[in-house]
């Protein structure tokens, strides 16, 4: 199937996900030829048994379940679940919004792929997944402490290990740095001063008409 | 009844399940895997892999990146086919910023993401065939490797880490020669695969280890998310090179083998038919490839070329612009997934309208399928695990991240 015909049925698909889940369905957005729901958080579980049951839907796989960490919020994480039809060749990207307190349901039960998902959006982001049944760090180290992936948290991180010949251990020690960590923003001064209010730049919005200036 | 049960042999004695540990550092474990498995004698009861022993933040890195300085990250994923997670990056940023590469630098593309789909498959399949015994096709298998190796060279200078697919086409055009070269290649490697055939297919050994062991039903490998040739070996007609298809590949000739039974053998004559039909693949595209530029001519996303650099100031500016700032890419949200050698490679790319990415999630096949091991190796013996984990076709660098 094709970019171009797969933006009529998946304008399709959305309007007719919405009319089956209504409330539970917060907005539907497609762009790109993709296409992304956002979910009430409480009804996630619901949204995914439908996307994988409802003949027009017939999302059988899910390939995988993130986040992203976005501190502005009022609810900073959006998970986000991307599931795959064979039968009818679509991409169906649901999000759901969480913040770092408030648990999401576990989607094991709907589909067996969420464990390691959900395992690796915990260790990263901290989100927490009510009802999973093994909820343990998956990628990071034994014993890790904090969410790397949060962008609260520093590239460095906040330890480093190295072998120790007296003790014959890995010891754990604050990260030095011989030189701080530098970060370039390259944004060049003219799409830098873009959104800056200069002296006298509140003149160059003002009405013609209304200063009673005549031509 | 007490007398018999004291007489019995030892073989009846109750053996107690016991818990073991595999790897991390274990040939058969395919890099740095640590299995703790519950045994009863030689049965798998359980096995729990424990990984991220491998893990570098990948995705963070790439955060604090642009675009550019974040391609070479990905040939570090799956280190045994990098283009191939290359060209899913880039296909994402090439989404978001609505471009599309000249028609020769796709051929480009697809010829060489097939060369790397014929280097993953010989590396998968020789040292699976190494886990359950057979030493000879991995000999053999790693010097055509070396070949193909050299084609990488030739191309972009790096024998593994290529950097050569980018944002609107590929780094350089092939050098003069090299499509002689490949052609050539795909008439002598034939050979290669009749030889491994007659080695293994229907060698009784590998039959022994292979066929009926960790069978994956149609509905567990959909259920796991698998994909790629496990997918395809459960009897699942689905190749996105097909179904999606990017770049030229929809005016490719080639078949899709799927597989019967869903076991560790149905996998391996998967990637052994896959080897050939990359093979058809790689000639059609020698035959086809146009003449022309083999990146976008626009000079905010392409770097100008060196000698247009040395004389012209317009082209100096842009080079530093490139290479220091990188281009921006405006904001949105794209998942762009590609068919892998080892399956669905599907990249999460969030950009914010600045020069680095907001978010960059990889989606790497190998964290789908380890994670099936579990269900695959139960009530086998602890030697099936093994060829389990050959048939996943497991890479740390891609799994670990």
């Amino acid at each position: 199937m094709s970019q171009q015909n797969s933006g009529q049925a998946l304008s399709e698909l959305g309007a007719s996900i919405k009319a089956a889940l209504g409330d539970d369905i917060l907005s539907v957005d497609l762009k790109r030829g993709e296409l992304a729901v956002t979910a009430r958080r409480g009804a996630i579980i619901k949204v995914l048994t439908h996307l994988r049951d409802a003949t027009d839907c017939a999302f059988e796989q899910l390939m995988d379940i993130t986040a992203a960490d976005y501190p502005d919020r009022e609810e900073r994480f959006e998970v986000v679940y991307i599931l795959l039809s064979l039968k009818r060749n679509q991409r169906i990207k649901v999000k759901v919004a969480t913040d770092e307190d408030t648990p999401v349901a576990s989607a094991i039960s709907v589909f067996s792929a969420a464990n390691w998902y959900e395992r690796e959006t915990w260790d990263m982001y901290g989100v927490f997944f009510d009802g999973h049944p093994d909820l343990r760090r998956i990628l990071t180290d034994y014993g890790f402490e904090g969410h790397p992936f949060r962008k609260d948290f520093p590239l460095t991180g906040y330890v480093e290990v190295r072998y120790d010949e007296d003790q014959k251990r890995v010891v754990y020690e604050p990260v030095k740095l011989t030189q701080d960590f530098r970060s370039f923003d390259f944004l060049s001064p003219w799409e830098g001063m873009t959104n800056v209010m200069l002296p006298g730049d509140e003149k160059a919005n003002v009405d013609a008409s209304k200063t009673g200036a005549k031509s | 009844m007490t007398a018999a049960a004291t007489n019995a042999p030892a073989s009846k004695t109750q053996i107690k399940p016991y818990a073991m540990n595999f790897g991390p550092q274990h040939p058969a474990a395919h890099g740095v895997l640590r299995l703790v498995m519950e045994l009863n004698g030689e049965v798998v009861e359980r096995c729990d892999p424990h990984i991220g022993l491998l893990h570098r933040g990948t995705e963070k890195l790439i955060e604090y990146k642009t675009y550019l300085q974040a391609i070479p990250y990905f040939d570090r994923l799956d280190y045994v086919s990098p283009m191939c997670m290359e060209h899913a990056f880039v296909l994402g940023i090439e989404n978001l910023l609505g471009i599309k590469p000249p028609p020769r630098a796709q051929y480009i593309r697809v010829l060489f993401s097939e060369i790397t789909r014929l280097l993953n498959h010989i590396l998968s399949i020789t040292t699976g065939a190494m886990d359950v015994g057979a030493l000879t096709p991995g000999l053999w298998g790693f010097e055509e490797r070396e070949i193909m190796m050299e084609f990488y060279e030739r191309v972009c200078g790096a024998r593994l880490h290529a950097n050569y697919f980018r944002p609107g086409g590929v780094a350089f055009d092939m050098p003069a020669g090299l499509a002689d070269d490949i052609w050539e290649f795909t008439e002598t490697f034939p050979k290669f695969i009749e030889d491994c055939d007659r080695l293994l297919t229907e060698n009784r050994i590998f039959k022994q280890r292979t066929v009926d062991i960790g069978v994956v039903t149609k509905e567990q490998a959909l259920d796991w998310g698998f994909s790629g040739p496990m997918l395809r070996g459960s009897g699942v007609a689905w190749d996105l090179r097909k179904s999606q298809p990017y770049e030229v590949y929809d005016k490719m000739d080639f078949d899709v083998p799927i597989g019967l039974t869903g076991d560790c053998w149905a996998r391996y004559l998967i990637r052994m038919e896959e080897m050939t039909q990359s093979l058809k693949i790689i000639r059609q595209c020698l035959k086809e490839m146009p003449e022309g530029p083999v990146r976008v001519q626009d000079r905010k996303l392409a770097a100008p070329p060196k000698a247009e650099m040395k004389r012209s100031m317009e082209a100096l500016i842009h080079h530093f612009k490139l290479f220091t700032e990188g281009f921006h890419v405006p904001a949105g949200e794209t998942y762009t997934a590609i068919e892998a050698p080892k399956g669905e490679f599907g990249v999460y790319l969030v950009a914010d309208g600045t020069n680095k990415p907001y978010r960059c999630k990889i989606r790497p096949p190998g964290f789908a399928h380890l994670q099936g091991l579990d269900f695959m190796s139960r009530g086998h013996m602890l030697a099936d695990a093994v060829a389990n984990i050959a048939s996943m076709d497991i890479v740390f660098g891609e799994i670990d991240r």
